[in-house]
């Protein structure tokens, strides 16, 4: 099963002739990701590496080839434009991976997305990867390893990090999301949650926040009315200063709410089993499934 | 970024959003004439620093003649105001507001931010003027009153005449704080603010709506549609070291630990931040080098990390993913050769080809402690200041 992305999976990528986008298209193609078409207004008739058809919009390649998800490494400023073209043409995913898209965009685009049924993961993150099946964005795919434990994170590097601590102990994942760390994201924590807790070849998640918004605070209410499978969690940012941006738009501490305290707090109460140290997330989610 | 309340009222007056007459001014004997021209038997004299709190912490002040406005100026420019916002050391005033007086009946609130859970602009209202509204907002939410804006309409005038009319206005004061609220939410959207906050809003006893303060973020991803704001930028109101690094683009934070840290990605720098002082150290610095740690990056970030004489060892953490280990140890050990580093370097590379890399750096001539996992990265860094 796994969530979101699979082997079923048709990728088209936006930006494919892009600098990012033919880089990670070549690493996607690699790990076996079925990139069915990729975008360029103007490019369209040409091809990517030979193969894979290149069209002038997301609807030929909805069209023509039959993609069902896009992954969009257009940049910023036209960024919220690509996504809602993807949505337009009716893919039941976009990835969007592009950092640095202004919030105002970001508000249109989610009350664009409300009426459609296209499923929004990002901005501003590494993407999504079912191990051994898919892999839509710019994670190192050798670092995973097919198996049980979902992932969700705000974060890129710290998701490998977990990924990589559950790899090296055995423990493989059905399906790791990154969702973003900008203020507005497609899919939060409570959406993954949902779909894991749904997902029969998920048995446990890893849940990675950070500072900054409630949405790790909602994550928890869902948890303990919900939640059937074992939860650990890390927040990252109990040492952040408030007031100050920690690299993600969102990570931000604003009128002393949004504190790593106060979201591990919530989660610990809700029965998760919260990490002090990012170190020993494998070795909890371990210790939890024997 | 954040900019100065004189210009932030610029900004808002160009929107047509109410703000008192005033003259910003840099040297004390500008100041009678600049009270003079504002034509108000009393003026205010107003700190220019980029926090909040001025007026508890003594950079506010009424002065009745021009006379004690240049005395007033001359006490408030270059002196150290401490806010609970500045921190101890406070910030040096280099500039002062003197503004007209006002006959101020009533002192409201009004704000704009992203309610993040709704992916809407919410515009919060309050009658508790003057106070700080996160103390309002734990101590009495009742008082704040919010109304959400749905994109496709926008901040729709019955939303405004709700907020105005909780707010308490009548009369002329009623019809200029409607006026009020859908030109200050124009600006907003026009100008790509991240927070507006408006505390006080005033209302004059002869029914005026005016914006005595001002506060003004941008969003930072937006700017680029917004050149023009790259000058109000004042470099004097952010930490030297941060200014630097912004030249290198290294997203760089100065803290008052001394373990530096350079890590790829900013979740992940968050949580060796994190992992430091878990394991009884204080980190120095948040300082992401980007998903690539090239060489170059990795050279600049040491740079800024030994300019603070605080940094008594640096700790490395890369998570080599697409681009691997083997190839980031390199960079580290070229950036470390082109840089003097006097202080204990401690590099963990987790990832792809980590265990060549780990040769690569211990077999270098650069003297480094190598450490395979982050807590061990963590305790070596922190037992080496011991």
């Amino acid at each position: 099963m796994s969530i979101l992305v699979n082997k079923d999976t048709r990728l088209v990528v936006q930006g494919i002739t892009g600098s990012e986008g033919t880089f990670h298209s070549d690493q996607m193609l690699e790990y076996g990701t079925n990139i069915v078409a990729g975008v360029t207004p103007g490019k369209g008739g040409q091809k990517f590496r030979d193969k894979v058809p290149i069209f002038n919009t997301v609807a030929d390649a909805v069209k023509e080839v039959g993609a069902n998800a896009s992954v969009i490494f257009v940049p910023p400023p036209f960024a919220a434009d690509a996504i809602m073209e993807a949505a337009d043409a009716g893919v039941d995913v976009v990835i969007a991976i592009t950092e640095g898209i202004p919030t105002a965009d970001m508000v249109t685009v989610k009350a664009f997305l409300e009426s459609r049924a296209t499923r929004l993961v990002g901005p501003n993150c590494p993407g999504v990867i079912t191990p051994g099946e898919c892999k839509i964005g710019i994670m190192p795919g050798f670092i995973h390893k097919k198996g049980r434990v979902g992932v969700v994170s705000k974060s890129g590097t710290l998701t490998y990090e977990a990924v990589h601590q559950l790899s090296e102990l055995g423990i493989g994942q059905s399906t790791c999301i990154g969702i973003g760390g900008d203020p507005i994201i497609g899919t939060t924590h409570v959406d993954a949650l949902k779909l894991f807790n749904a997902d029969a070849d998920t048995d446990a998640v890893i849940v990675i926040g950070e500072i900054g918004g409630s949405a790790e605070q909602e994550a928890a209410v869902y948890i303990k009315a919900e939640m059937d499978k074992p939860v650990v969690a890390f927040i990252a940012g109990r040492t952040a200063p408030p007031g100050r941006r920690m690299g993600h738009a969102g990570a931000i501490i604003s009128g002393g709410s949004g504190t790593a305290d106060e979201k591990m707090t919530a989660l610990r109460a809700a029965g998760a089993t919260v990490c002090e140290s990012p170190a020993v997330l494998g070795d909890t989610m371990q210790s939890l499934l024997k | 970024m954040n900019i100065h309340e004189y210009q932030a009222k610029d900004i808002l007056r160009n929107f047509g959003v109410v703000v008192p007459e005033g003259k910003v001014i840099t040297a004390p004997s500008e100041a009678i004439s600049a009270a003079k021209g504002l034509g108000t038997s009393v003026v205010v004299v107003k700190a220019q620093i980029h926090a909040g709190g001025r007026g508890k912490g003594g950079g506010v002040k009424l002065a009745k003649s021009p006379e004690e406005a240049g005395k007033i100026a001359s006490e408030i420019l270059g002196m150290n105001l401490v806010t609970h916002q500045t921190g101890p050391d406070g910030k040096k005033v280099n500039k002062v507001l003197v503004e007209q007086g006002l006959d101020i009946a009533t002192e409201l609130y009004v704000g704009i931010t992203l309610d993040r859970t709704v992916g809407q602009l919410a515009i919060m209202a309050s009658t508790e003027g003057g106070m700080e509204i996160e103390k309002v907002a734990a101590e009495t939410p009742e008082k704040i009153l919010k109304e959400w804006v749905d994109p496709a309409a926008g901040l729709r005038p019955a939303q405004a005449r709700k907020l105005a009319f909780g707010l308490g206005l009548s009369g002329d004061a009623f019809k200029n704080g409607v006026k009020f609220i859908m030109a200050l939410y124009k600006a907003y959207t026009a100008t790509d603010a991240s927070l507006f906050e408006i505390n006080p809003l005033v209302v004059t006893k002869d029914g005026r709506v005016l914006a005595l303060d001002a506060k003004i973020n941008f969003d930072d991803n937006a700017l680029y549609r917004h050149k023009d704001y790259f000058e109000l930028r004042d470099l004097d109101e952010e930490e030297p070291l941060e200014v630097e690094a912004s030249k290198y683009d290294l997203n760089y934070i100065k803290l008052d630990g001394n373990v530096g840290c350079m890590v790829n990605g900013a979740g992940l720098a968050m949580a060796t931040m994190d992992i430091i002082k878990l394991n009884g150290g204080e980190p120095a610095n948040f300082l992401d080098v980007g998903g690539n740690a090239s060489p170059e990056t990795v050279e600049n970030g040491f740079k800024i990390i030994l300019a603070d004489p605080n940094v008594k060892a640096v700790l490395i953490n890369i998570f080599g993913g697409i681009v691997r280990c083997d190839r980031v140890a390199k960079g580290i050990i070229q950036a470390a050769k082109n840089v003097q580093i006097n202080v204990p370097l401690i590099v963990r590379l987790a990832g792809t080809n980590a265990e060549e890399a780990a040769e690569l750096l211990a077999n270098s001539d650069v003297k480094m402690e190598v450490a395979t996992t982050l807590k061990e990265a963590a305790e070596k860094a922190v037992a080496s200041i011991a």
